[in-house]
């Protein structure tokens, strides 16, 4: 007993030292501390986020130098406090402030003190710095815009969120990300790749050296400068137009599918969203529930398309062999369904098709859209040909642009009506408000725009994309490269083609005529509606207007869809010659149509239904 | 001279290779910890691993100076020696030079000499002289009570230094007493001691005398009639449990210092207020959790030698002496530590082995004793490093830096190894 007793203390002990051990390095132990490992620091190198130019070259996306004033709370000696206030511009009880919530922070860590510095407070404050000890100033980059458009484009960026640093490991907090736009869309080529150094750190946080002697660092990787399709200049200008109205403006190159200019109103200057004011100039826009500036309805906006969605129709009917271009219907200004009679404003009398596209009968159209129901035995199958033949010019889903946001619009097929009247409780004559673009279709305008540039160019589209080369490289996604051809021969589009370049000549777009430019287009007058108080109220007429131009060889195709401008000539007619005008002449000729768009609002048409007060609609003030 | 009859000739082999691999490995740690600049040689003087080279060399002529040395000189003098060592101990209270709050060293200009470290071996020396002296008979009380003086007095010494951690290592003296026929049940009594110390302050003196009633209603209750305890006694020494247990909590709060109940709290998670707690832990309970978490970060195979990243960043304070353990725990992991404890456990085994091989009396109570004082800086120090005890100064045999640790750790081994090479001639 007593010779063992020390030894199988010995055994005991090793025991409950290798027990103790196993529980620390083995059960206690995980893999990932190394991530939170106090002694490694990180220091990332951040490459200057790429420039974006547009499809010209033009710079639209800069970097400007921001100036951080930090404090490193244990080394900030005593100063003249009224003089370092005046020359941040903050307040002594401010000032005091932040000290506190620096020194809270960490007393031996750096923290930002006052952000982003203007050039001119920097300057000023340059000179002095050296006399403030434990106070230093640090460069950040921040985007510069030498445009006041395009912000729904662009989008902007802003500090990561909880949520993307737990789900994308790239990120750290207080790196900055894209939120929307471009800026979102091609956030890895634009930021490039940050470089990191691992830093060994003492227990006092103090830096003693690289970890691993630098052979688990990275070098910074630029960032790559984007060439996008808009125009700047058609941009601007059409941002200028939308002074005042809310809608959505969408064009394009017919033959790439590169937007030219995709604009919202209202919008607000891109600038808004960078440096010290970005907050709050964010919170307004972000509260405004009414007129919704960072809502984009270019993209977005799912409406009625109205007339313009004729045009599809009669192409559907001249492809099912249902029409022929001198197949005519009686327009008794209207028509009937049933017992119904159904307005129309194109004046009455025979219509053939050429005329009916350029007077907008509701009257023909009605009839050609029954003519395609009937040619089937049930109305099943008519819609479901007629769902086809629609869709194939990207109506009705996601065109799959390189946009981040987005609508799908709706067209819809037999399931819909199944669903809304009831299986076999619905026909052609139910649904008649399809043929004029009203009921149940929607479109955004970037689909009307899309839709316009598969007819201008007689049967096929490109996908809609903003990306015109990285770099100086053409390189894009072969995706936007490739033709969708719609179900449409091509020989049908001609008649239709015609008829909306009597639009111009002879028909509801007489007014805007563009001299030296033949333009197709359709105008589209859209009823639209509103609750008040739980009641259907009917507002002011949505102005639609679809145009190409050329008509030979087209160079651009444009949808306007404005909020409440009344008949389809009016707003958006008028905006549509007019950028079309400017992008194809780089001029404008009609200075007096150009200035009443300028300087014309619609504010009070929106404030109608606010005002709590009976008002009229479609009222003719010019 | 160096051949099979020679200085080495009956010297154990496998106890100078376990010496040597602790020696390396510890210095190898010590190189980890205090490395700051790759360039320097190891050589180079001015780095604590430099001079740790130096100090192992100096052990090296140490050991050398104890072969060369007659077997009997050290049987023959034990008791001038510790005459001597506590001389020494005396006098720092007039000539010692304070270190870190502690009079215990003496100032000699080129070295600091801490008595009680050479008082460690001239203790174990003077015990094992005294018991296998022929007149003494440990089964007699008296001459238990001196054998305890010989161990108590030095410790008493170094007590008001102070420094606690070093009495605390004479107690381990006490394994000799054990193996030399010292009752038992007198280790029994300090483990209940300890377990009533420790259930005290968790419990409190209230709960700890119910208990104890409890025991004794139990046994006197349900006994067997052929059992026979002697009520009275047990009532007394269950009586004296109780008055213990009334002491403890006296002696808790008002002899200890507020430091030491900390770490009392801290090891007998006695503190719940969860705010305390954490104060105490980055106060006194830092240095544990910082070793802790470099141990627990080495995982299974370690971060590799010299890429301990809390060891470069200087997290565990004293890492390069007390804590040198949570190095070998963060660079080399379980592995290495279980190789480490692998390696004390044999290399004290072995001890054990030789020390019960010897035919002189002395040789193996001294050998018990070098066995005991190891053994115990081996228990506390890993025990703290690893959080199962509080915190206690004492240094990890030769693995921490410090010379005079080294060099006297290994005298005291080596005195062992020289009286076990002469084990044959002790018989005539």
């Amino acid at each position: 007993m007593k010779k063992l007793l020390l030894s199988s203390i010995i055994v005991i002990i090793g025991f409950t030292f290798i027990g103790r051990l196993s529980y620390l390095q083995l059960f206690r132990f995980s893999p990932d501390q190394i991530l939170d490992d106090p002694a490694i620091k990180k220091i990332y190198d951040y490459p200057e986020r790429g420039y974006i130019y547009d499809r010209n070259g033009e710079l639209m996306v800069g970097n400007q130098p921001a100036y951080d004033v930090m404090v490193i709370p244990r080394e900030a000696k005593p100063l003249d406090t009224l003089e370092f206030c005046a020359l941040l511009g903050i307040d002594k009880p401010e000032f005091i402030n932040k000290m506190k919530k620096a020194r809270t922070y960490s007393p031996r860590l750096p923290s930002v003190l006052v952000p982003q510095l203007s050039k001119e407070d920097y300057a000023r404050l340059q000179e002095k710095m050296r006399h403030f000890e434990g106070y230093y100033i640090q460069k950040r980059s921040l985007r510069y815009y030498t445009t006041t458009g395009a912000a729904n484009v662009l989008g902007y960026i802003s500090e990561v969120n909880e949520w993307d640093l737990d789900n994308n490991p790239y990120y750290v907090a207080g790196e900055l990300k894209g939120r929307t736009g471009v800026e979102k869309q091609y956030e890895e080529i634009l930021r490039g790749r940050k470089g990191v150094k691992h830093i060994q750190k003492d227990r006092f946080n103090r830096d003693i050296g690289p970890y691993k002697s630098g052979r688990l660092d990275t070098l910074p990787e630029q960032g790559k400068e984007l060439r996008i399709t808009l125009d700047k200049t058609l941009q601007e200008y059409g941002e200028r137009l939308m002074y005042g109205k809310r809608g959505g403006i969408v064009a394009i190159e017919p033959k790439s599918g590169e937007i030219l200019a995709m604009i919202s109103g209202p919008t607000y200057d891109p600038s808004l969203l960078v440096g010290r004011e970005r907050s709050r100039n964010y919170s307004k826009l972000h509260y405004d529930s009414i007129s919704k500036p960072l809502f984009d309805r270019s993209i977005s906006f799912e409406k009625e398309p109205g007339s313009p969605f004729k045009t599809l129709n009669a192409l559907v009917g001249l492809q099912e062999g249902v029409l022929d271009p001198n197949t005519k219907f009686r327009c008794y200004n209207g028509f009937y369904v049933g017992n119904q009679k159904k307005g129309c404003h194109c004046g009455g009398g025979v219509r053939d098709m050429n005329s009916g596209i350029y007077q907008s009968c509701n009257a023909y159209f009605a009839g050609a859209f029954r003519k395609i129901y009937d040619k089937y035995p049930t109305t099943d199958e008519g819609m479901d040909v007629w769902e086809k033949h629609i869709k194939s010019f990207g109506l009705g889903n996601y065109l799959g642009t390189d946009m981040p946001t987005g609508r799908p619009g709706r067209i819809p097929g037999k399931e819909f009506y199944d669903r809304w009247y009831g299986d076999g409780r619905w026909a052609s004559s139910t649904i008649i408000s399809n043929s004029i673009g009203q009921g149940e279709v929607a479109a955004t305008p970037l689909q009307l725009a899309n839709m316009t540039a598969a007819i201008a160019n007689r049967g096929y589209y490109y996908t809609p994309h903003i990306l015109k080369s990285v770099g100086n490289s053409g390189a894009i996604d072969l995706k936007y490269t490739e033709p969708h051809y719609t179900t449409i021969d091509r020989k049908h589009f001609e008649p239709v083609i015609e008829g909306m370049a009597n639009v111009y000549k002879y028909g509801t777009a007489r007014w805007v005529q563009v001299p030296g430019i033949d333009i197709a287009g359709k105008t589209g007058t859209v009823e639209n509606f509103t609750r008040i108080d739980g009641q259907k109220v009917q507002l002011t007429d949505n102005s639609v207007f679809v145009a190409f131009a050329p008509v030979e060889n087209p160079k651009i195709a444009i949808a306007v869809y404005i909020e409440n401008g009344y008949y389809g000539a009016r707003y958006a007619g008028h905006i549509a010659s007019l950028l079309i005008e400017q992008y194809l002449k780089g001029e404008i000729t009609r200075t007096d149509l150009e200035k009443r768009m300028l300087e014309k609002t619609l504010e009070h048409e929106y404030a109608k239904p606010l005002s709590g007060e009976p008002f009229k609609i479609n009222e003719y003030v010019w | 001279m160096f051949g099979s009859r020679g200085l080495f000739g009956r010297i154990d082999w496998l106890t100078i290779l376990l010496y040597v691999l602790l020696v390396l490995v510890g210095w190898v740690n010590i190189y980890s910890t205090t490395l700051s600049d790759p360039d320097l040689s190891i050589f180079d003087f001015s780095t604590l691993y430099g001079k740790q080279l130096f100090f192992i060399g100096l052990a090296g002529l140490g050991i050398l100076f104890v072969l060369f040395i007659e077997t009997n000189f050290f049987e023959r003098f034990a008791s001038i020696f510790y005459i001597i060592s506590l001389i020494l101990l005396l006098g720092l209270f007039v000539f010692g030079k304070t270190i870190a709050g502690a009079t215990s060293w003496y100032d000699l200009g080129f070295f600091n000499l801490q008595p009680s470290e050479l008082a460690k071996m001239t203790t174990a020396l003077a015990l094992a002289k005294y018991l296998s002296d022929i007149q003494t008979d440990i089964r007699s009380r008296k001459h238990q009570i001196y054998a305890l003086a010989i161990i108590l007095l030095p410790a008493l010494l170094i007590l008001p230094q102070p420094d606690p951690g070093s009495s605390l290592i004479y107690f381990s003296l006490f394994f000799v007493l054990f193996r030399e026929g010292f009752p038992l049940y007198y280790l029994g009594i300090l483990v209940v001691m300890v377990a009533l110390f420790a259930t005290t302050l968790m419990f409190g003196t209230v709960w700890v005398s119910i208990g104890l009633l409890m025991l004794t209603i139990l046994i006197f209750g349900f006994k067997k009639k052929s059992t026979k305890i002697p009520l009275l006694p047990f009532i007394a020494i269950m009586g004296a449990a109780v008055l213990f247990s009334f002491s403890v909590r006296f002696v808790f709060d008002n002899v200890f210092e507020q430091r030491h109940r900390d770490r009392f709290a801290l090891w007998l998670s006695l503190e719940k207020d969860e705010k305390k707690l954490e104060e105490i832990r980055k106060t006194i309970g830092y240095n544990t959790y910082q070793s802790e978490k470099a141990i627990e970060s080495g995982g299974f195979f370690g971060k590799g030698f010299l890429e301990g990243t809390r060891t470069k960043g200087d997290f565990v304070p004293e890492q390069h002496t007390d804590y040198i353990f949570s190095s070998v725990g963060e660079e080399w992991g379980f592995l290495g530590t279980a190789t480490v404890i692998l390696l004390f456990s044999i290399f004290f085994l072995r001890l054990i082995f030789i020390a019960e091989r010897q035919k002189s009396d002395f040789s193996r109570m001294y050998g018990y004793g070098v066995i005991s004082i190891l053994l115990i800086h081996y228990f506390i120090n890993i025990g703290m490093v690893i959080g199962l005890l509080p915190t206690i100064g004492v240094p990890l045999p030769f693995f921490s830096y410090g010379g005079s640790g080294l060099i006297f750790f290994t005298m005291l081994l080596f005195v062992f190894l020289k009286l076990d090479s002469n084990r044959l001639k002790d018989g005539i």
